[in-house]
């Protein structure tokens, strides 16, 4: 407005031009052209921002102190009813595809056998189109009802749904039975070829199960040419190679490559039952500096390709001595 | 609309995260999944500004968070994709941006959702996160979005514009 009075009349009429731009500048600025909304924007930005990042910490610290049974626990299991079934679901419409993948690797592999098997392969190829997946999957129920035969354990069979990703940095599945099979929390998850996990929660027809291999597991573990006892910690990796280090309780015992480690059992078969093979000692270290070793044990059950698993949910004891050793054991 | 926009929003996420968790895992490369819940919140960022992938990146995080089988504290998705909302949201050239500048974004945005969720969890000493395993999903993962996003976030960002037609002002 100064500018207005300006005391040179050659100064004013060249300045009535910048006067009236700067006017409209300020009325656009007044009606939202274009600074008023960005800075709006920002506010608004900052305000979803600071309660994003306050909402998410307060979740971190409730769930971080309050494990395992923190107020979170609740809301995992009301996603596990939504997500569950959408995951199964999702998993029954893909399996055919994902099978035929699978068919097409198995038959990759038989033709590399293909001189051995030259005269065979015209009858193999004609029963791998019948299905050579659903002939293993096949198999898979009927090695993991001989379980339940051999250990009097009862078993609810379930398939894998979903697998949690390596981004996840755990290492834990998602498996189509749930409490209304029968599937509890805490409960043993085998396969065919031996211990698998445990269940860490169960909805209504799905569960989550912590495998050995993750980073978080210990199972109790013994062995069975010495009966020595020890801890089984999964070293969490997050590819093919995924396996136990077993801690001996006894720092004496020497574990020997090829030892078979079975389950030691927990109190009342939850979360582990006994006498469950888990797997063979592959490698026997010194530990540094004391006298004791770790050993590195590769487990039975192949973990990057689960599929047919089954849930004990009986726990009956087996006979033999293992049922009295857990007694006296925990 | 009131209420249907919110509805297709939540369908979306769900979609979103069942896919992620139940399909993508059987595409995994060393178990890396591609992050289909990330590009979705980078897309409503870049269409829709920071302040809406912020709240989105939450509340997508939080299902990623809690849908099964994860089991890490609860959060940490949600912090690192509501980082990733912002980021994209501040990096964003408006709705027809060049592609290479989307890809930039998921680029960037991918990083630092992958990084904050595996600094959260060395933070929080939970359990199979130290900086080697970190390390090796870290490309993987961004790479693997990168990758993908040629299929997903045009779609995605198609179905954000078509969600909310009023252009937002830059």
């Amino acid at each position: 407005m100064s500018l207005l009075r300006s005391p040179s009349r050659g100064a004013a009429t060249s300045l009535v031009r910048p006067i009236k731009l700067s006017r409209t500048t300020r009325s656009r600025a007044r009606t939202g052209q274009p600074l008023g909304p960005d800075r709006d924007q920002n506010r608004q930005t900052r305000t979803a921002l600071a309660i994003s990042v306050l909402v998410a910490l307060t979740l971190m610290a409730v769930d971080a102190t309050g494990r395992p049974n923190s107020a979170v626990e609740p809301l995992r299991i009301g996603a596990a009813e939504v997500f569950g079934p959408l995951e199964a679901g999702a998993d029954a419409a893909v399996r055919p595809v994902t099978d035929l993948a699978s068919l097409l690797v198995h038959s990759r592999e038989l033709q590399a056998d293909n001189t051995r098997l030259t005269d065979e392969n015209a009858g193999l190829r004609a029963e791998l189109a019948t299905g050579e997946v659903d002939r293993n999957r096949l198999a898979e129920y009927d090695a993991l009802a001989g379980i339940t035969d051999r250990t009097g354990f009862k078993l609810v069979n379930a398939q894998v749904v979903a697998i949690g990703p390596a981004q996840a940095f755990r290492r834990t599945v998602t498996i189509n039975a749930g409490t209304a099979e029968g599937v509890k929390k805490d409960r043993t998850v085998v396969n065919a070829a031996g211990l698998v996990g445990r269940v860490l929660r169960a909805g209504r027809h799905t569960a989550t199960v912590l495998l050995v291999i993750d980073a978080g597991s210990v199972v109790g573990g013994r062995l069975d040419r010495s009966m020595e006892l020890g801890f089984l910690r999964g070293n969490g990796s997050l590819g093919a190679d995924g396996r136990l280090v077993l801690d001996l309780v006894d720092p004496d015992s020497v574990p020997v490559n090829g030892d078979t480690i079975v389950t030691w059992g927990s109190r009342g078969g939850s979360p582990y039952v006994p006498g469950v093979p888990v797997g063979t000692v592959r490698e026997v270290q010194a530990k540094a500096g004391d006298q004791s070793v770790t050993a590195t044990v590769e487990p039975f059950a192949d973990m990057t390709s689960l599929d047919v698993v089954g849930v004990v949910t009986g726990t009956r004891q087996p006979r033999g001595t293992s049922g009295g050793a857990v007694g006296g054991a925990q | 609309m009131i209420v249907i926009r919110p509805l297709i929003t939540l369908l979306l996420v769900l979609v979103t995260v069942t896919v992620q968790v139940g399909l993508f895992t059987k595409l995994s490369i060393a178990g890396v999944v591609p992050d289909l819940a990330l590009l979705l919140v980078v897309a409503a960022a870049i269409v829709r500004g920071p302040a809406y992938g912020t709240v989105l990146g939450l509340f997508a995080g939080l299902a990623v968070d809690l849908a099964p089988p994860a089991d890490g504290i609860a959060g940490r998705w949600a912090l690192a994709l509501a980082l990733a909302g912002w980021l994209a949201g501040q990096a964003r050239g408006g709705a027809r941006q060049p592609a290479v500048a989307t890809v930039a974004t998921v680029a960037v945005s991918s990083l630092a959702a992958t990084s904050v969720y595996a600094l959260s969890g060395l933070v929080l000493s939970e359990p199979g996160i130290d900086v080697a395993s970190t390390l090796e999903v870290l490309p993987i993962a961004l790479l693997y979005d990168v990758a993908i996003t040629p299929l997903v976030v045009p779609l995605a960002m198609l179905v954000w514009r078509w969600l909310d037609p009023t252009p937002v002002r830059w």
